[in-house]
């Protein structure tokens, strides 16, 4: 197997004055070349931040990151820049993740001109007008302002600046989520073309389900900074154990009539990640917990093959 | 036939902006009986909120000018009222649960203060009184009594949501509008808020407007079910008549643009194109630039509303024909 990316006990704390705040804690997995990783679960679980860590726009607290069987917890500063041409981020908010100053054509090529990736000016507009097209912005645009465009062309840009540099690796971090289903749709296959033309690797961070079903291969579930279910995407939809999975499947509302559906709703509400007490975070809300639960937190075990669950009940 | 609790009759409403209009609501016809939810579905800028501040009284003005049309509450019409009347509806009869939970209450004020106002704008009773019941209410949320004298601040997005909930709800309204009232929480805690809206619905017979362009959700509450494209209503009908036969290119094309959790699809089908700027409205369809079966006659004139079945209204010619094909090939 080509592993092209590979986190082991992954930590990362921020300092808050009511003390450590456990965004990811203890986090392991590797990603196949070429695969979509998806990451689930709800705000303040730690999804977002697991994908920053990876990216280097945070620096992990413990744990390391293999890159192409290399390490890359700590690196220099001249190693990050080479690091960033390999591994980019495409950003949730397309209104507020790119420069409103900058036009579309400069955006696209400020990449280009960071790492000097040109050796002429015509080389320069031809690489920006390739890249344009390949993510579907008619030239026309090249010369206006983001505010002039809707939702959807700005994530495209946010594409294009990602792609600029011909990453083998991108973390799309929620990239969807601001945007109309239909207009969903559009990037959603845009990602997909692109991943298959240029065999990218995928971090696929989102809340939503139908759409991390759609694009992913594997799905990894998260709650309050820890991984609780991780499993091949099929396998997940059909046959997940984690009584948090259970939950967050069966809340999503299925656009069909006529079907019998009992909701399992869940008490409360996700808990305080600063200083979390021993046991299983999950226990507050879960409708299996026991003793145990609440003293001991449960290891991640694969239960079949690569079928990883964290629970004691299972 | 059960009653009319809202009729809304050939609505427009338009912004005036510099020298532009912005055509945000053209022409709107919908009926919502009592004790039922209607679905109000669409993408951005289709003008759904612009119809609900319609119904509320609230379009700033100016920009907005309501220049058509009759706004039909129990009998009587919303249009014709001054301030002082609509000031005592809204509220008391016809409440709004606005988008965004975190914007939505005050925050130097209490929960409980904030539930008890609009008690005692609309009814006279105490002080005390008012705290009493706005107590109440915040346990019919689920939240506990005691946490009446706490700040927004201290609670999570779905409680402030359910307190949000409880202020809109504290009158016993006729009629509430909720305008995407759990777009803004996670999935888990959406099915908590949904639900106690459905169970608060049943007890108290309250009809609903439920704003939304999620059709998961309107699975889950709607009766009634109307789709919205640039500031029209394209395809009206019950639940089950959008679901199972809606015909309208737009309909179809939203539901086809979904990810399913259920089958396995190799690729997502979306609308191609944008929604039409609403200030340069296409003469025709405004969906024609965007829709597969787009004929010349599309793009000279707008299909007019056609009943297909008692409950079950398109505006499209195309789909008038195809699903009378349908149903004659049975």
């Amino acid at each position: 197997m080509d592993n092209i990316l590979e986190v082991k006990n992954l930590k990362k704390y921020f300092d808050t004055p009511g003390g450590k705040l456990h965004a990811v804690d203890d986090v392991s997995f590797t990603i196949e070349r070429g695969k979509t990783l998806g990451v689930v679960g709800e705000s303040g679980c730690g999804k977002s931040t697991m994908g920053r860590v990876i990216v280097h726009l945070l620096d992990a607290t413990d744990g390391k990151i293999f890159f192409e069987g290399k390490d890359i917890t700590r690196v220099s500063k001249g190693e990050l820049k080479k690091l960033r041409r390999d591994i980019q981020m495409i950003f949730q908010d397309p209104y507020s993740s790119i420069d409103p100053r900058m036009t579309v054509r400069d955006l696209i090529g400020e990449p280009l001109k960071t790492h000097k990736l040109f050796s002429s000016k015509q080389e320069y507009e031809d690489k920006v007008s390739h890249l344009m097209e390949t993510v579907g912005l008619a030239e026309r645009v090249g010369y206006q302002y983001p505010h002039e465009l809707d939702g959807g062309r700005r994530q495209r840009i946010g594409i294009a600046r990602a792609l600029a540099l011909e990453p083998k690796f991108i973390v799309c971090d929620e990239p969807v989520s601001a945007l109309d289903v239909s207009i969903q749709a559009q990037i959603l296959n845009l990602l997909m073309d692109l991943q298959d033309s240029r065999q990218l690797t995928y971090i696929f961070v989102t809340h939503d389900l139908s759409v991390v079903k759609h694009i992913s291969d594997d799905i990894l579930v998260m709650y309050l900074g820890q991984m609780v279910e991780k499993c091949a995407s099929k396998e997940l939809f059909e046959n997940h154990k984690h009584p948090y999975t259970k939950a967050l499947l069966s809340a999503i509302p299925i656009p069909m009539v006529d079907i019998e559906r009992k909701h399992e709703i869940l008490k409360g509400e996700i808990t305080s990640p600063i200083n979390p007490k021993p046991g299983c975070r999950f226990a507050p809300r879960c409708p299996l917990a026991n003793d145990r639960c609440h003293s001991e937190n449960p290891e991640l075990r694969e239960i079949a093959p690569q079928h990883f669950v964290a629970c004691h009940n299972i | 036939m059960s009653e009319t609790i809202l009729e809304i009759k050939n609505l427009t409403i338009h912004y005036v902006v510099d020298k532009e209009t912005v055509e945000a609501v053209n022409n709107v016809n919908l009926q919502i009986n009592k004790g039922e939810t209607l679905g109000l579905v669409g993408e951005t800028g289709a003008g759904k909120t612009t119809l609900a501040k319609g119904i509320m009284g609230i379009i700033p003005n100016p920009p907005g000018k309501i220049l058509n049309g009759e706004i039909i509450f129990e009998g009587e019409n919303l249009l014709k009222k001054n301030k002082k009347e609509m000031q005592a509806i809204r509220g008391e009869k016809i409440s709004m649960i606005f988008q965004d939970p975190m914007t939505a209450l005050n925050p130097v004020m209490t929960v409980g203060d904030q539930i008890a106002e609009v008690i005692r704008l609309h009814e006279h009773v105490s002080p005390k009184e008012a705290t009493d019941k706005a107590k109440e209410m915040l346990e019919m949320v689920g939240i506990p009594g005691q946490r009446a004298s706490e700040y927004p601040h201290q609670f999570s997005g779905g409680m402030k949501q359910r307190v949000v909930i409880a202020i809109a709800l504290a009158c016993r309204p006729e009629l509430l509008i909720a305008d995407e009232p759990t777009t803004a929480l996670d999935v888990t805690i959406q099915m908590q808020v949904l639900d106690l809206m459905n169970n608060l619905k049943k007890q108290l017979g309250t009809s609903m407007v439920l704003i939304t362009h999620d059709f998961g959700v309107v699975a889950e509450m709607c009766e009634k079910v109307a789709i919205m494209y640039a500031g029209e209503v394209v395809e009206y009908g019950t639940a089950r008549d959008i679901f199972n036969h809606g015909c309208h290119p737009y309909t179809r094309g939203l539901f086809e643009s979904l990810p399913s959790l259920n089958e396995d699809q190799p690729r997502l089908k979306p609308i191609v194109g944008l929604m039409p700027d609403p200030t340069q409205l296409p003469v025709g369809c405004n969906f024609a630039p965007r829709c597969p079966y787009c004929t010349d006659a599309c793009k000279e004139r707008k299909s007019d509303m056609v009943n297909l079945t008692e409950t079950h209204q398109v505006k499209c010619d195309y789909a008038v024909r195809k699903f009378r094909e349908e149903t004659d090939n049975g």
